[in-house]
């Protein structure tokens, strides 16, 4: 059952002007790629999951979207970080992104752990959204061979006193 | 480059053993085992402690130890996770919280007989702390490496790990190989290093570096140094009102040389593989902590707390088996020489337990 099936609108995380920041925000960090059939970290199923991530970071995440907006509305003539043009809006994430506070650091921690591990991701760098082994794959025994210079170079390791 | 090099022994289980499921390789061991093979102690030491009857209250702190007339510890006092306080009578007390929690402890258990902290009669408790200080070499390289698949573990090298006078620092490090990142560890990597931008350009240079990372981290043996402390913080405390430990710790000159001899060789060796570019972080900050040396094992009363079998000098009925009584770090992981001297330290209270206070 996906996170937006098992999450009530009750219990979402900070308010809904807050959650507009910060879909815009990690939209600006990972957006979508026609080019590489890739969804953005702002995509539905991968907001979600990150607003149950984030639940625990919530009292962070509030101050922290605060300030960003607040930034805008200075920088940019009233106008908060969600309603911002996308020139305003990239130009905002640029500095964003070389100024990593606490709260950024986070925040990216966050979206880069959700967005990687969503299916559709996954499926487009080529992987298969499953662990690697075992269901069907074989393990190469690796070449023991190898070892044999190393056997013949002898110890390096001091024997024990006594 | 004719260096020495070994398989890492990880212990892993080939078949089910003790309660372990067989090992079915899901490559994710640092993040925890959805088979069930992965050998942490809830599964491995705990479960037969139970059985043997052991009653394991979780949740709890404890603030200090008591000691009786005789210089023997009586007890502990502790709290409970609703923070309601319980004095537990003991014959014996075994500390096993490492190398910040175990001097905190003891400096906290203030009495007469012991107004610097228990079993610091000689005013060693929390003094030479030791970390791992661990350099991080990994290079990026323009072919798939698959290195994300399977158990983190690889390789090792010991090349590095004796004193040579030729370098400017003693003892040595192990480099231990890393072998490569997944999908998440990837984006961490690259979006902190700043290769990885946000925005348009997220995908194209994610996927310069998604598969193609390998490398090694030296473990840095630090050395024991007095001015490195655990001590008690004169403000801070915590829910219960216990004083909090302050660490004082500066990375040694010795340990900085060692860290960066160790980022020019991991350089070297991955471009000989044929690294198309390393990225170094020395020390790194998000591991290596490993918290040793504040009660310090040795024959010596005067220059030690713990005896040869884990004794306190000045308590004869408290004992500690953890990190905190090495007396030198080696440039290994810990943990399992951790436990080998918990289980020699079990093993010997139980040859002489008919003389184990004398």
């Amino acid at each position: 059952m996906s996170n937006e099936e098992t999450l009530l609108a009750s219990d979402l995380p900070l308010s809904e002007p807050q959650r507009e920041i910060l879909r815009t925000l990690i939209g600006s960090i990972i957006p979508a790629s026609r080019d590489y059939d890739a969804p953005g970290a702002d995509d539905p199923l991968i907001f979600k999951d990150i607003l149950v991530t984030a639940r625990s970071y919530t009292d962070m995440f509030e101050a922290g979207l605060e300030d960003i907006d607040q930034q805008a509305i200075r920088d940019h003539d009233g106008v908060g970080f969600a309603a911002l043009s996308e020139t305003d809006r990239r130009a905002m994430a640029e500095h964003l992104s070389r100024t990593l506070n606490p709260f950024l650091r986070t925040l990216v921690s966050i979206t880069a752990q959700c967005y990687y591990r969503d299916d559709r991701v996954m499926q487009a760098l080529g992987m298969e959204p499953r662990p690697p082994f075992p269901k069907g794959f074989t393990i190469e025994e690796g070449d023991w061979t190898l070892l044999e210079p190393v056997r013949r170079r002898g110890k390096l390791y001091r024997d024990v006193d006594g | 480059m004719g260096w020495h090099w070994w398989p890492s022994d990880s212990a892993i289980a080939s078949t089910t053993y003790d309660g372990r499921d067989k090992c079915a390789n899901l490559g994710a061991c640092t993040v925890g085992c959805a088979q069930g093979a992965k050998a942490s102690s809830d599964i491995t030491y705990w479960p037969h402690a139970i059985r043997a009857g052991v009653e394991v209250r979780t949740r709890c702190r404890v603030r200090e130890i008591s000691v009786n007339e005789n210089d023997m510890a009586s007890g502990v006092t502790y709290y409970d996770v609703d923070g309601n306080e319980h004095f537990q009578a003991a014959e014996v007390v075994v500390l096993a919280c490492n190398g910040v929690g175990t001097p905190r402890i003891l400096l906290n258990s203030v009495s007469n007989r012991f107004p610097n902290g228990l079993a610091n009669r000689n005013g060693l408790v929390g003094k030479n702390l030791m970390f791992h200080p661990y350099a991080s070499i990994q290079g990026i390289f323009d072919q798939p490496l698959d290195g994300y698949m399977g158990p983190g573990n690889c390789i090792w090298s010991q090349q590095f790990y004796e004193t040579d006078r030729s370098r400017d620092f003693v003892r040595g490090f192990t480099y231990e190989i890393t072998r490569g990142r997944g999908p998440v560890a990837t984006a961490l990597t690259g979006m902190f290093s700043g290769r990885i931008p946000w925005g348009e350009e997220h995908h194209q240079r994610y996927r310069e570096l998604f598969n193609q990372i390998t490398g090694m981290v030296a473990i840095c043996e630090d050395l024991p140094e007095p001015h490195n402390t655990v001590s008690l913080d004169p403000e801070l405390k915590d829910s219960d009102g216990i004083p909090a430990p302050k660490i004082t710790y500066k990375l040694s000159d010795n340990s900085r040389r060692m860290l960066d001899y160790a980022v020019d060789r991991g350089v070297e060796i991955l471009e000989a593989a044929g690294a198309t570019d390393v990225m170094t972080e020395a020390p790194i900050a998000v591991g290596g902590w490993h918290l040793m040396g504040t009660t310090r094992m040795g024959v010596d009363p005067e220059h030690s707390v713990v005896n040869e079998w884990g004794r306190s000098h000045d308590v004869r009925n408290l004992f500690v088996v953890d990190g905190s009584i090495f007396v030198t770090s080696a440039g290994v992981n810990p943990t399992r020489t951790i436990q080998a001297l918990s289980l020699y330290i079990g093993d010997t209270m139980k040859k002489r337990l008919t003389t184990l206070f004398d």
